[in-house]
């Protein structure tokens, strides 16, 4: 039992980084109708930038994950501009192989400035430190920060999306981009703002992830984004809460079958869902399918 | 107020438009009627924006807005109500009525205009909370006039206000046009139903593949011999 709630909040810190990437992924797909592929190159800068934010300039940690947000925040927004928008009236696939292309840029540029050699954050000290035991469970104050890191994160979003004259845009512009333009709504300042906000929480889970794991490489990005997309797909892309409730999913699903299982299949398993959910709920467990009326 | 001067729309090498040419003055419900693919979307959609000419031009209160963005056309008072509804689904009533006031900062002048849509069409008011894709065929169509009002529009333009309608609810809506019309809008009706179009409108221009073949006075034209054996399934 306690290390079933061990697992449990395992999962919890993982899912959250998850979670927050398959946030930017879902976003953008909505609003676009694109798998950014380069959205987990922009996770492993923000990796970086709060390395060097630490590192470099003694930072702590909530000015360094601010620092790799509003960095993040910046790339994102130009990448649109960059590489999507002179292909708005493309074919999709033109788009997608494009994304494909800023990431390997992205991750292979990072390798010559960088080096490809694996970098460790510094240690954290005081509170980040400490770990606390519960009963026959260890949590460890990162894995709250984490938590609380990410409840914020989607909070703020929510407000954004709910409530605010910006959010209301986005979401109009997802539901029909022609229709927003005819209200008045204008299609690109929203499409990059949509690209900020995804690539804002990507480089929020970069930063938890060097404190947490403690390593960064240039390449750290494909698998972990290859899972978000997982994530995003398997909670219904396009849906913000299915992009958190995929992440979680997934987050638990690795840490199980690591814990209970054999890890060497953890990363086997995740991809078999993608191709499970593929099959039996292509519009993903939050999705609707086939909702057209005349 | 509005209007079209050899106004040409290519679609791909596909003359969509060949060079029309229309006007509609103040407090007007003019119509442009024809088959269907004879352009009158293609019209409608260059008028608001959503689509550029290759030549001619759209001058709106006399300024120039041929070029101008959709965006820009709504602010100097120009409201689309498009083919097919096109709601945003999976947002309220209420939400999509507050987007049809989204160039809009007069908060207090925005919940007056709210109360005046829920006056017009009591049963968007039932429905308010309720998701807009959920909706019936009419209450949509009740639901974009709706949201095109809130921009508080001069001239309003509208594409096939009848399509999918059972007769008695199409009767409603050119009621509806009517008084909204009758309350100081200006309004350009393209319409296939053109025995409705042209009992409410003043004039009318008939298009066919393309080109205006015809217009006048609405009375005129429902007289009219040619009309009525294209148009009016009369004999």
């Amino acid at each position: 039992m306690g290390q079933f709630l061990q697992q449990i909040f395992n999962s919890i810190s993982i899912g959250s980084i998850y979670a927050l990437i398959a946030l930017g992924y879902t976003m953008v797909y909505g609003i676009i109708r694109l798998i950014n592929f380069a959205h987990a190159s922009v996770y492993m800068l923000g990796a970086y930038i709060g390395y060097f934010a630490m590192t470099y300039f003694g930072l702590g940690f909530v000015p360094s994950i601010l620092l790799a947000m509003l960095i993040c925040m910046i790339v994102g927004v130009l990448i649109e501009k960059i590489a999507y928008k002179p292909l708005r009236n493309a074919a999709r696939i033109a788009v997608l192989i494009t994304a494909i292309g800023v990431s390997m840029f992205i991750e292979y540029g990072m390798m010559f400035l960088v080096k490809a050699n694996v970098r460790s954050y510094p240690p954290m000290s005081g509170f980040l430190a400490k770990s606390f035991s519960v009963g026959a469970m260890t949590i460890t104050a990162q894995q709250i920060l984490i938590l609380a890191v990410t409840i914020i994160l989607m909070v703020v979003l929510q407000i954004v999306v709910k409530t605010t004259r910006t959010g209301k845009a986005m979401r109009a512009v997802s539901q029909d981009r022609e229709a927003a333009e005819l209200m008045g709504i204008d299609v690109n300042s929203t499409i990059s703002f949509t690209f900020a906000i995804g690539s804002a929480l990507a480089g929020a889970a970069g930063v938890l992830v060097g404190v947490y794991y403690n390593s960064i490489n240039p390449l750290m990005g494909m698998l972990p984004g290859l899972k978000a997309f997982v994530a995003a797909v398997f909670g219904g892309i396009g849906l913000i809460p299915g992009a958190v409730l995929g992440g979680y999913f997934i987050g638990a699903v690795e840490v199980f079958v690591a814990g209970y299982g054999n890890s060497m299949y953890r990363d086997a398993v995740v991809f078999a869902i993608l191709i499970l959910v593929l099959i039996l709920k292509p519009a993903g467990l939050l999705g609707k399918s086939g909702r057209e009326k005349v | 107020m509005l209007e079209i001067r050899e106004l040409e729309v290519y679609y791909g090498v596909i003359r969509a438009l060949k060079k029309i040419s229309l006007h509609v003055e103040k407090g007007e419900i003019v119509t442009l009627i024809g088959a269907n693919g004879a352009g009158k979307t293609t019209a409608l959609r260059t008028i608001s924006g959503l689509l550029r000419p290759t030549s001619g031009s759209i001058l709106l209160n006399g300024d120039d807005i041929t070029q101008a963005s959709p965006r820009e056309r709504v602010r100097k008072g120009m409201s689309h109500v498009p083919e097919g509804r096109r709601m945003f689904p999976d947002m309220s009533v209420l939400e999509n009525l507050e987007l049809g006031a989204f160039l809009r900062r007069d908060k207090e002048a925005i919940e007056e205009d709210l109360m005046r849509v829920y006056e017009r069409f009591p049963v968007l008011y039932e429905r308010r909370k309720q998701m807009a894709g959920t909706l019936s065929g009419g209450e949509q169509q009740m639901l974009a006039i709706g949201r095109a009002l809130m921009s508080r529009p001069e001239v309003l333009l509208l594409d096939e206000p009848s399509m999918g309608l059972a007769p008695l609810l199409v009767q409603e809506i050119f009621n509806m046009i009517r008084t909204i019309n009758e309350s100081g809008t200006t309004v350009l009706l393209v319409e296939q139903n053109a025995n409705m179009a042209l009992q409410i409108a003043s004039r009318a221009y008939v298009l066919e593949t393309g080109s205006i073949v015809l217009s006048g006075e609405a009375k005129e034209l429902m007289e009219s011999e040619e009309i009525k054996k294209a148009y009016l399934g009369g004999n």
